[in-house]
């Protein structure tokens, strides 16, 4: 009973985005109120209907209901009930569902959150982001029902893939796919501006805390999957270039260029057709990825059973909704005008630099995760394209970007001058140099390209400070004063920067200094690698709830101190019958000691064991989680928040946009309000009729 | 105007080559030996009690040969599918099991199911050699003249065995002996 009510509440759901779909955006191009009204509470309802059929999942899990074929070929009665829950995304069908429900949590949020906003606006976003919805229930009513039936039923289920029966896996999926699923919101914002032709500052501004929220989910939710891969899969790696990663990386790199031009669309107006264009591509690399993933075009780790049906659904979806925007984009576009202009130096051509350097790197990636399937397709042979290829891509594309990133936040809007920028950041670069010389020297000997990794992060971290300083620098007043009237957004971008720098410093280190020994141990033997003894003392079996597990013991110690005592595991699921390695990691700031387990070896209880260290490693992770912090903070200033407040008190004057304290906070030296720039005018008039909106 | 076509431009070719790819397995590596005669082999079968078989003992049938090992833990994926297989009854299937220890083998077999009419044990590897066996399971379709017709590498999934080898099969089953 409880599938078919999950399965009705789908076909109510998809009736729900259909009628979402259509009457809001109809109601807004004709300005019928009533159908704009709609959209609220539909989108609301379409939330709480597929929350229903999720549920229904999740109770058919923990029930252990072996009817639902979905259930009986991923979970087993002795599957852990936290693991049941999870099993829910562990496969197709289930992954969609989750989708699904993530699209219309954002969509809930958005009803929730938008107050200020223009009801047509609204009411197109939610009209657009329904027909996404739209077509992932029908691709699930169609091709990947979860709900399915399996007559007569399983006597037990198939069980879990046991790389997923992972605390890791709880929280990876359900995070990345918020990550890949905001981006719908900037689509659907790009798209409702489209068709209203109002593609301006107020545009951008409404777009930023949304766009900024779905990146730090993707940015958290990459962390998650790499530390995961790190632990879980046993080789100590923590990025593969596998094409699922690649996946979502690209609309990472795409989502990261989009803020950045957003901002520029807000302040200066310029830049809109540009940022339309990344929002589109944006969206449109998390439905390629999901289309690379589901339809198993790409041969990688993460892919499940092809089935060219499934295939056939996703590339037609993706076709309506990516070409159907940049149609819409070709004929709109060329009537949006250019906006605020600015020199060949200004804060302006830095970001674009930027922009045009990360949708590089992302075009790169997915070059280099496609070129394979392109030559297979032209009869040209099959070959796979590894770590080498991007590697020797990324290191010249970052290394520009990054320097860029260091001037950005100090230059000027409209026109900035290099001599100035020079010797504003004269102090950051002698210092982010002594860095490079000296640091790889300290840590484990002077490498070309460890000295260039040294020296972009460090340049990261010491521009950001220049950019404090001068922020600092410039108010009055006591210190504490001047850090707490600092604008969040500001913090918040400068926080992201220096995780960049962190992130580059785990990497480098990693990559330059990591060591690996495979040894065969007999109990009681050891073997000494980077300073470190790692004595194996011998095997226990122990049973796990649906797993028999060798235990190993291994005591490290360094200079005949004890600093560690391991355990790694080899378990044997039972129901698979698959042998898992699970790593047994001691976590440090500067290092982690890392064993694994191999094979059994010979009659007695000889093992196969990998010992990796892994210098500054646990920084890459810790670059990722200062980012999604920045992220955070620049979501949440209050900029974002203060709009309301000021239009409702200032309804009846249209053009009253001057800006609020934090804004001209945010930008000391912008023109703004001075020097009417070509954009401006458009603000205005956007805002205008934001105003007009707002009496409803 | 045309420079915002640009994009849609770009985006219809790359469709073009998803579409395309999706008629493409790429887990379906090309072989040699489609269209040859299947390399001769003459080996004990893995039963201890069973005699020696050659592929000369097959002729006259359309036969399945799959590669197999008991530490192959991708073989556990599709054995479920060759169990089912067999049962159809569809074509006789025969195990080349390879470079593996015949006690744990048949240990395997006998705990998980025995999909194959017989196993062959090829020791040494030397018959997967020359079968350019590029990694295990492979999956082999010969027909009544002894021609290697169809090479699946990887485990099988059924959508591969319904939409090609059982199709292929019945049709190379239909051909009458010359």
């Amino acid at each position: 009973m409880i599938p078919e009510i999950g399965h009705f509440a789908l076909i109510v759901a998809l009736a729900l985005a259909l009628v979402n779909g259509v009457l809001p955006i109809v109601g807004a191009a004709r300005g019928w109120t009533h159908w704009m009204r709609v959209a609220w509470p539909v989108a609301r309802a379409q939330f709480v209907v597929v929350a229903i059929a999720f549920g229904c999942l999740a109770a058919s899990f923990l029930g252990n209901d072996f009817s639902v074929l979905y259930v009986a070929s991923h979970s087993n009665s002795m599957l852990p009930p936290v693991y049941r829950v999870t099993a829910v995304w562990g496969g197709h069908e289930g992954s969609l569902l989750l989708w699904t429900l993530l699209l219309t949590l954002w969509m809930a949020a958005v009803s929730v959150l938008s107050r200020q906003l223009p009801r047509a606006m609204v009411a197109r976003v939610l009209g657009v982001m329904s027909w996404i919805a739209a077509g992932f229930l029908l691709f699930m009513l169609f091709t990947s029902n979860p709900f399915a039936r399996l007559l007569p039923p399983a006597v037990d289920g198939r069980d879990l893939n046991p790389l997923l029966q992972d605390p890791g896996m709880v929280s990876h999926p359900p995070i990345l796919y918020m990550g890949y699923v905001g981006f719908a919101v900037a689509f659907a914002f790009a798209i409702a501006a489209l068709l209203s032709g109002e593609l301006n500052a107020a545009w951008a501004r409404w777009s930023r805390p949304w766009t900024t929220a779905a990146w730090i989910f993707l940015t958290l939710g990459i962390m998650l999957g790499s530390g995961w891969a790190y632990y879980e899969l046993g080789w100590g790696g923590w990025w593969f270039w596998d094409p699922v990663e690649n996946a979502s990386f690209m609309p990472w790199l795409a989502g990261t260029a989009l803020i950045h031009s957003l901002a520029v669309t807000e302040k200066r107006g310029a830049f809109r057709s540009w940022t339309v264009l990344l929002a589109i591509c944006t969206f449109s690399l998390s439905l390629l990825g999901t289309f690379l993933v589901r339809s198993g075009v790409i041969t990688s780790v993460h892919s499940f059973a092809a089935d060219p049906a499934r295939g056939i659904f996703i590339l037609a979806f993706l076709s309506i909704v990516a070409g159907g925007a940049l149609l819409l984009f070709a004929w709109r576009a060329p009537k949006i005008g250019l906006g605020g202009g600015f020199d060949p130096v200004s804060r302006e051509s830095l970001l674009l630099s930027n922009n045009v350097l990360l949708m590089v790197a992302a075009a790169s990636v997915l070059l280099g995760t496609l070129y394979p399937l392109f030559l297979d397709v032209l009869g040209l042979g099959k070959i796979s394209i590894g770590p080498p290829y991007f590697d020797s891509i990324f290191v010249p594309l970052m290394t520009p970007a990054v320097f860029l990133m260091g001037i950005g936040p100090i230059a000027r809007w409209k026109s900035a001058r290099l001599p100035e920028l020079a010797v504003r950041l004269r102090w950051a670069g002698a210092a982010s140099v002594v860095a490079a010389l000296a640091l790889p020297w300290v840590v484990g000997g002077w490498k070309p390209l460890v000295g260039l990794g040294i020296l972009l992060a460090a340049w990261c971290v010491s521009a950001s400070a220049v950019a404090l300083w001068e922020r600092i620098a410039q108010q009055q007043g006591p210190l504490a004063a001047r850090f707490s009237r600092l604008p969040s957004a500001f913090c918040g971008m400068l926080l992201a920067h220096v995780g960049i720098g962190v992130f580059i410093v785990g990497v480098t280190f990693v990559k330059g200094y990591e060591t690996e020994r495979d040894v065969r141990l007999e109990p009681g033997e050891s073997l000494t690698e980077g300073g470190y003894a790692f004595r194996f003392t011998g095997t226990r079996e122990i049973d796990g709830p649906n797993y028999r597990a060798a235990r190993a013991t291994v005591e490290v110690s360094r200079d005949g101190r004890t600093v560690a005592v391991l355990h790694p595991e080899k378990r044997l699921f039972i129901v698979q019958q698959t042998p898992m390695t699970e790593a047994a990691i001691d976590r440090g700031v500067f290092r982690d000691l890392y064993v694994a387990m191999g094979e059994q070896v010979g009659a007695g209880n000889a093992w196969t064991m990998r010992v990796h260290i892994k210098p500054f490693v646990n920084w890459i992770w810790a670059g990722c989680l200062l980012m999604a912090l920045g992220g955070a903070l620049a979501a949440c200033d209050r900029r974002y928040r203060l709009v309301p407040r000021k239009r409702r008190a200032a309804v009846p004057a249209p053009v009253s946009v001057s800006a609020p304290a934090s804004v001209s906070l945010t930008v000391p030296r912008s023109p703004r309000g001075a020097a009417p720039a070509p954009g401006t005018a458009t603000r205005e008039a956007g805002t205008g009729s934001e105003a007009g909106e707002a009496g409803r | 105007m045309k420079r915002f076509l640009l994009p849609l431009a770009v985006f219809a070719v790359l469709s073009a080559f998803l579409a395309a790819a999706l008629s493409h397995d790429p887990r379906r590596l090309p072989s040699a030996l489609i269209g040859q005669p299947a390399p001769a082999f003459d080996l004990p079968q893995l039963q201890p009690d069973g005699p020696r078989l050659s592929n000369a003992d097959l002729k006259g049938q359309v036969w399945l040969l799959n590669v197999w090992a008991s530490w192959c833990v991708s073989c556990r994926d599709e054995h479920a599918l060759l169990v089912e297989f067999a049962r159809r009854g569809v074509a006789p299937l025969y195990g080349l099991n390879y470079k593996d220890e015949p006690d744990a083998a048949r240990e395997w077999i006998s705990r998980s199911g025995n999909p194959y009419v017989a196993s062959i044990v090829d020791g040494n590897g030397q018959v997967g050699i020359d079968y350019g066996v590029y990694g295990v399971p492979e999956t082999f379709v010969i027909d009544k003249h002894g021609v290697v017709r169809y090479r699946h590498a990887g485990p099988l999934t059924a959508a591969a065995l319904d939409t090609r080898i059982v199709p292929l099969v019945r049709r190379l089953q239909s051909e009458q002996v010359r």
